[in-house]
């Protein structure tokens, strides 16, 4: 079947093109729904048949890299287009393309009746085409080519109700918030440019296999391979959101509810882990490196934890939670727990697809609605949406044996046997702020007495949409199964399918068992607690009171207005870069030094010859009387000097 | 293969615009006369590309007679894979500029016309001269037309503009003049040696001049063509010119002549001066990047669409001008590409940019908005050449800047990796003031009246953009077909240039004299 991983690629990007082209001539929604959600659902079959020829094979002979033509070849530099499939890339591309279709299908349902109802397809669609092309490259580039491509897809989307008006820092229209996730994603790319530029003076090729090959040889400590995975890992921080490039994603909320499920939560911002993951090798020889990754990450996590704590708006409070889980998965990475990173990227994208999706279902039935204050008592009219949310509610705060337990687990528990106590003891605030955010969004969303408006009739919504939402929370449920660790009698079946991808790494770090069942005993035992007790009190406190936000705000005073307007961070980083640099460029660049020195020299040298020219026009009178007068004049300056010289 | 094709290729515009002259009773007779002529000198230009042979070293298409045989100057005429490829984007630009102005000029259309097609003979001069005289001819005669179009048909400012234009160009072709001459006559100061005009020969001999003499000749001739290029600090015309010349005329100085500038760079300051390239390839990759940042940050202040998308071209000339004094394969071909690729985008801007113009009298951003639901066809063009023009990967503006940059990180010659860390900034700068414009253009509400009046693109419109976003995405896709071809042209220069570095060129120590 590896031969056929271009299909994989091919189909969305015939979807893509049926639909861009001739999706304005087709009237019928739901047959353009279909073409796009068809497209993604052929890639993910072909996927899984790739995937269950690979369970037949042997550990070591299940990666395979498939080239379709040279892309750019100048001198000795040449990269092409081919896939690499191997254990990682084909479980991202399951994840991708499964949690994709399910998506498509729902945004059947979600954008009924919306004018770009075809655009919105051909953009999905496009987006998957560049996802896959992100995590199946063999190089570098083809993977740039598909980490810019999503960046452009989330553009696009994020914008796609162009003329809707958004508030925010800076910010009206979707279309700024839309330039905003593309010009902060552009600094990071900024950054992963550079590193690839290293990497090609370093190891002469962009390929994956050359490169790690290549980093067999260097020792750990290696100052180049510090700078290039810096830089790779600075790329990741815009991609996937992390400090201090992470200020783009809760804006990216502008955007349609399926696209902030699909594109901001489960599966495009964790190209940064991915491409992390990717790169182990690397990641391995920089130690320092790695500190870093494992230190933004942790601070990322409690950060956009502690945001999400003080937001109303049900998207906001999702997407600093993405934030906030992604600094997960980075802290699990930088302490070399690649396994553990992938397997919270796979569990993740199923339970924050779901929240997404039934956030969209409340918006939806809520008639735009999107401030929680405004909502309560949901969970009577629209159980479906209810029992799925509060599914993945559970999974998120890492409830046993959800999926996120498992996972969530594992990241806390690496950070604290190869990491640190400090990383596991931020890990684990952010995990009690997590439980407490979710319930309290739950609860002020489902519980209690409905708050809104009477004009408004909340309803379930329509099976298209329901059903996504039921399968998520099904894999939200089971999804993490794959990974029961060992001390709890499971097989890790995902670190034994990833373990030859990090083999590299892992023999590089040489990292050893050394702590004894019983801590991991415990520290499992502390999770749940820790899970359970953010769930109480953010359950009680808003089932008992829902205005008790007001309360809190009351008595932490500027500790509540910080985390409330994000720390300020957009306010300093307007003040401090964007507009001084505008208006530098305006007020000095263009007026000053364009317009007045440079042109000012110009056009002053046009004027002195001009000048210069009517001086000397005086001397060409035209009466030849004064010329003979200066001639004569002239003869007696030359003769007098030749006479007394 | 036709024998003397390149003759033809220089001459059918010129026999062409003599046509439009006698098809003057009828503007539709003359329009389409000059049309046919640029689309037949399209299609034959293509057999250079198909004929060109890149395993074969030498000047090919060449043809060669005595012109001057006291001076020993000759017509002297022949295309390598860099010029080939520019000679195309030429021909494949004319015709487009023609149905562009179709209906936006209309006085005095029989001689915008010819002198478009003059100017056409005159570009493809410049590219395919190996006689540095012939080169001179052509190069002047470029300012004639471009003078009288920007001068009848342009904007209120135009004579301000066509006279800066004509002036800043002027003082740098008399330096080159200068330095023309006295190479000849180095040339016949050498034992055996004759006045000389012959690129090919100089090739050989300009290379041994003394290193003093040789800076000044390397000076001469990159001022003349850093002037054309632009390069900060000489781009001040360029802004002028472009806002007040017709869509046609920005399109050709854009997509063309700019690449002129850039091509000379490479023809003579390297193939001519190695030494002297070495000595001032820092120098003009400072000048480069300065022009990548500075062009950005001074085009996102910009509130004229057209004054955005000229200074744009300042930063995105200085992309191609650190990837020719990177001196390596990657940049020069890189740079290479960027010219096609900047011909071919910003030439579309410049199209977009004139249709606006053309329904509203206005380029001014804050006039529009909302442009999305409005026309969504223009739209979706504008966003398109966007992408390319900022350099998305998978589109041509990518493959240009990529290559470019990756090419100069690794120069022996810069040796230094500063130069590209500070030109990647211009990647994410691109995206600032393209993407901020487009979305005051063509997203959010409109903010007059008058765009409700607005209509989407005619059949001629969209006929004009589709083979320019065909090639936006070939050269993203597959670059090959155009990397191939050049690449040994390209090596020949580099491989000059290490030879010169390895010690295995030498210059004369001491000054000629007779």
């Amino acid at each position: 079947m590896y031969q056929y991983v271009g299909l994989i690629v091919l189909f969305p990007l015939i979807g893509l093109f049926i639909n861009g082209f001739f999706g304005r001539k087709i009237k019928n929604e739901t047959l353009v729904g279909m073409i796009g959600s068809a497209a993604v659902g052929l890639s993910f079959l072909v996927a899984a048949g790739i995937f269950v020829e690979m369970l037949g094979m042997p550990e070591d002979g299940r990666s395979h890299v498939v080239t379709l033509f040279t892309w750019i070849a100048a001198g000795s530099f040449k990269v092409s287009a081919a896939y690499q499939i191997d254990q990682l890339s084909i479980l991202m591309t399951l994840v991708v393309t499964g949690v994709g279709f399910l998506i498509h299908v729902y945004s059947i349902g979600y954008m009924h009746g919306d004018r770009g109802f075809w655009r919105f397809f051909t953009y999905l669609n496009l987006f998957i085409f560049a996802m896959l092309n992100l995590v199946l490259a063999d190089n570098y580039l083809l993977m740039f080519l598909g980490w810019e491509g999503v960046g452009l897809c989330s553009y696009l989307l994020i914008g796609f109700w162009y003329d809707k008006k958004f508030p925010g820092t800076g910010i009206t229209w979707t279309g700024d918030a839309a330039n905003k996730a593309f010009w902060v994603n552009r600094i990071g790319d900024f950054a992963f440019m550079i590193g690839m530029f290293l990497i090609f003076r370093e190891f002469g090729s962009l390929t994956f296999r050359e490169v790690m090959g290549g980093a067999e040889t260097l020792a750990v400590g290696n100052n180049t391979m510090f700078w290039i995975t810096l830089l790779l890992f600075i790329g990741a921080t815009g991609k996937s959101a992390q400090i201090p490039l992470f200020i783009w994603l809760p804006d990216a909320m502008a955007g349609p509810t399926p696209v902030s499920a699909l594109i901001h939560a489960a599966t495009m911002v964790t190209a940064g882990v991915y491409m992390v993951a990717r790169n182990s090798a690397l990641y391995a020889l920089a130690p320092t490196t790695m500190m870093i990754v494992a230190i933004v990450g942790a601070l990322t996590a409690i950060m956009a934890a502690s945001i999400g704590i003080a937001q109303n708006d049900i998207k906001k409070v999702l997407a600093y939670s993405t934030v906030s889980q992604l600094g997960y998965m980075f802290l699990a990475l930088g302490v070399g727990a690649f396994t553990a990173g992938i397997f919270h990227v796979m569990t993740h994208a199923f339970f924050k697809a779901c929240l997404f999706l039934g956030s969209g279902s409340v918006i939806h039935a809520m008639h735009e609605e999107q401030d929680i204050r405004h909502m309560g008592g949901l969970k009577k009219v629209m159980p479906k949406t209810y029992w799925t949310f509060l599914i993945s509610s559970f999974a998120i705060a890492g409830f046993p044996p959800l999926s996120g337990f498992f996972s969530k687990d594992e990241i806390l528990w690496k950070a604290f046997s190869d990491g640190s106590l400090v990383l596991w003891i931020i890990g684990a605030s952010a995990a009690l702020m997590t439980a407490f955010y979710m319930f309290r969004m739950v609860t002020l969303t489902f519980e209690g007495e409905p708050r809104w408006a009477k004009d408004k009739h909340p309803h379930e919504s329509p099976a298209t949409m329901t059903i996504p939402l039921i399968v998520l929370a099904g894999l939200a449920i089971l999804g993490g199964f794959v990974g029961i660790p060992a001390v709890l009698g499971g097989g890790n079946a995902i670190e034994h399918w990833l373990h030859p991808v990090f083999a590299q790494a892992h023999h590089t770090m040489a990292l050893s068992e050394h702590s004894s069942h019983t801590t991991e005993y415990l520290m499992m035992g502390i999770s749940v607690v820790i899970a359970v007790t953010g769930f109480w009190f953010g359950r009680r406190m808003f089932l008992a009171d829902p205005e008790a936000d007001k309360r809190i705000a009351a008595k932490t005073g500027f500790l509540y207005r910080l985390l409330s307007n994000k720390y300020y961070v957009d306010e300093i980083y307007n003040g401090s870069v964007v507009r001084p640099l505008v208006r530098t460029s305006e007020s000095f660049l263009y007026r000053v030094f364009d317009v007045r020195i440079i042109d000012g020299a110009v056009n002053g040298l046009a004027k002195t010859t001009g000048w210069v020219s009517a001086m000397m026009r005086y001397v060409q009178t035209g009466v030849v009387q004064n010329y003979a007068a200066l001639v004569v004049l002239g003869l007696v300056v030359v003769l007098g000097l030749l006479i007394f010289s | 293969m036709i024998p003397h094709v390149l003759n033809f290729i220089l001459f059918l515009p010129l026999i062409g615009a003599a046509a439009v002259l006698l098809a003057r009773r009828s503007d539709n007779a003359v329009r389409w006369t000059g049309l046919l002529f640029s689309l037949i000198t399209f299609v034959i230009s293509l057999l250079l590309y198909f004929e060109y042979d890149p395993a074969n070293p030498a000047m090919q298409f060449v043809e060669k007679v005595s012109w001057i045989p006291s001076l020993n100057v000759s017509y002297h005429i022949g295309l390598d894979g860099i010029s080939m490829l520019l000679v195309v984007l030429t021909t494949f630009l004319t015709p487009i500029v023609l149905i562009s102005s179709w209906k936006s000029v209309q006085k005095q259309t029989a001689a915008y016309v010819a002198l478009m097609l003059v100017l056409e003979t005159a570009m493809i001069g410049v590219f395919s001269s190996l006689d540095t005289f012939l080169f001179y001819v052509f190069w002047e005669l470029i300012l004639i037309p471009m003078y009288f179009i920007i001068g009848i048909w342009g904007g209120k400012e135009r004579i301000y503009a066509t006279v800066k234009f004509f002036i800043f160009t002027m003082v740098g072709s008399l330096l080159m003049l200068i330095a023309i001459i006295w190479l000849g006559y180095y040339a016949s100061t050498l034992p055996g040696g004759v006045f000389t005009t012959d690129i090919t020969q100089l090739f050989d001999i300009a290379p041994t001049i003394p290193l003093n003499i040789q800076a000044w000749m390397f000076g001469a001739f990159a001022l003349s063509f850093l002037i054309k290029v632009p390069a900060f600090p000489l781009h001040t015309w360029l802004p002028d010119a472009h806002v007040q010349a017709p869509t046609g005329g920005s399109v050709i100085l854009a997509g063309v002549l700019l690449k002129m500038g850039t091509y000379g760079l490479i023809r003579f300051n390297l193939q001519l001066f190695p030494q002297s390239t070495l000595e001032f390839a820092s120098l003009l990759s400072v000048l480069g990047v300065i022009g990548i940042i500075y062009g950005a940050l001074v085009s996102m202040v910009q509130k004229d669409v057209k004054k955005l998308v000229a200074y744009s071209s300042v930063s995105h000339m200085g992309f191609i001008l650190l990837g020719i004094f990177g001196v390596t394969v990657q940049g020069l071909q890189g740079g290479l590409i960027q010219m096609l690729n900047h011909g071919l985008s910003t030439g579309a801007l410049f199209l977009i940019v004139g249709m606006i113009y053309d329904r509203r009298h206005t380029r001014m951003i804050e006039e529009f908005g909302g442009l999305a639901r409005q026309i969504p066809v223009f739209s979706t063009f504008f966003l398109i050449v966007t992408l390319s023009s900022i350099g998305l990967p998978g589109l041509n503006g990518f493959i240009g800047e990529f290559l470019v940059l990756i090419g100069s990180f690794q120069s022996q010659v810069l040796g230094s990796i500063w130069y590209v860390v500070f030109a990647s900034t211009g990647v994410v700068f691109a995206a600032v003031y393209m993407l901020w414009m487009f979305q005051r253009v063509v997203f959010g509400e409109s903010r007059s009246p008058e765009n409700a009046k607005l209509v989407d693109l005619s059949a001629r419109e969209i006929g004009l953009l589709l083979p320019i976003v065909l090639f936006i995405v070939w050269i993203g896709v597959y670059p090959s077909t155009f990397l191939s071809k050049s690449e040994s042209s390209v090596q020949r220069v580099v491989e000059k240039i290490e030879q010169v570095q390895r010690g295995e060129i030498f210059t004369t120590s001491v000054s000629p004299s007779k």
